[in-house]
């Protein structure tokens, strides 16, 4: 449950950021978050509006884009999605698989905003 | 009023991965080979490193451990028993080491030196959860389940076990009074984790101590 330490290293990130864009709203925050990231995506969305509270983000949407697990096969020579995240085998052939390609992401992958007065 | 999308590809965790690389860094220039020892609270986590830090010291090697709990310092004080040096961290309420509170604690630890140092033990707070997002800048994750805690761990926290280089079962000695179906627990993390090492082991008895400490010693020769 580090739900709350995570959404502040986002507020974080978005806010630095946002100095290039002096006097912007944020409407919207994408992530990209991989099924092995151990966030829990409902717990991030509850925590968004506290952490957003006073800050451009207030009233924004935190919107999480789940990356499912991809593990790199050697005997089908071929990068396969797993369904899920009980069995690191081959969905196509059932061999163990052991070199994870995507599935731990922990990303901002974009921000909307609404420029501010001085932007117009 | 416009509205525009700005691309920021940015990790959450991007300080905490920054700061574990520079760790990373020196750990390698000191020559130190350190480990992450990640379980749920109750595996025995600080026995099997008291067993650990004791049977390194009588072999010669230079050991420390850093140990991570929200409070109390009772596991420095059971592990510095072994006559190494030891450093407690609280978290105070966080549940998880992370790289930053590892770097502060290296810093101005009276008598350690990373140079002076052949392993660097990290006991991380009790949780199997939330340390397999934090990198230490350790080169051994290390994920323990104890013989009383169901064969089904592994599968219940799979980004944990799947983010380790080694597994210790602990409580062998007390495997058949709980039942423990051993096949099954070794299936299950082959099923999560395929081909990682596994150490079947008892602090008490000294099960599978050797095993591991021969793994050790090669895996620090691969460190330096």
């Amino acid at each position: 449950m580090h739900e709350l330490s995570i959404v502040s290293s986002i507020v974080d990130t978005v806010t630095e950021s946002l100095s290039a864009y002096p006097g912007a709203k944020v409407l919207e925050v994408r992530l990209r978050v991989g099924a092995l990231a151990s966030v829990v995506v409902e717990s991030l969305e509850f925590c968004w509006g506290i952490a957003a509270e006073g800050t451009a983000m207030e009233g924004s949407k935190l919107v999480v884009h789940v990356l499912p697990v991809v593990m790199r096969c050697v005997p089908c020579a071929a990068d396969v999605e797993l369904e899920g995240v009980q069995s690191f085998r081959c969905p196509r052939c059932g061999e163990p698989c052991s070199d994870l390609r995507q599935g731990r992401e922990l990303e901002i992958e974009s921000i909307e905003i609404e420029d501010g007065e001085e932007q117009k | 009023m416009t509205t525009r999308i700005v691309e920021l590809r940015r990790g959450i965790l991007k300080k905490n991965d920054e700061l574990a690389a520079g760790l990373r860094a020196s750990y390698a220039a000191a020559g130190v080979l350190v480990l992450n020892l990640v379980s749920s609270p109750g595996t025995g986590k600080t026995a099997f490193l008291e067993r650990t830090l004791k049977e390194l010291r009588e072999r010669g090697a230079r050991v420390a451990a850093l140990v991570g709990d929200l409070e109390t310092d009772n596991d420095a004080r059971r592990l510095a028993a072994s006559g190494a040096p030891v450093r407690q961290i609280n978290t105070h309420g966080i549940c998880h080491l992370d790289a930053e509170m590892i770097g502060k604690h290296l810093l101005g630890w009276e008598g350690v030196e990373l140079g002076g140092l052949d392993y660097l033990f990290i006991e991380n707070v009790g949780n199997l959860v939330c340390p397999s997002s934090y990198d230490l800048g350790e080169k051994i994750r290390v994920a323990l389940l104890s013989v009383t805690e169901g064969e089904d761990k592994p599968l219940k926290y799979p980004t944990l076990f799947n983010s380790a280089d080694a597994a210790v079962i602990t409580k062998m000695d007390i495997a058949e009074p709980c039942g423990f179906d051993r096949e099954l627990a070794l299936r299950n993390i082959n099923e999560i984790r395929p081909g990682i090492r596994i150490f079947e082991t008892s602090a008490k008895t000294g099960a599978g101590v050797e095993e591991w400490l021969g793994y050790l010693a090669k895996a620090r020769e691969g460190a330096e």
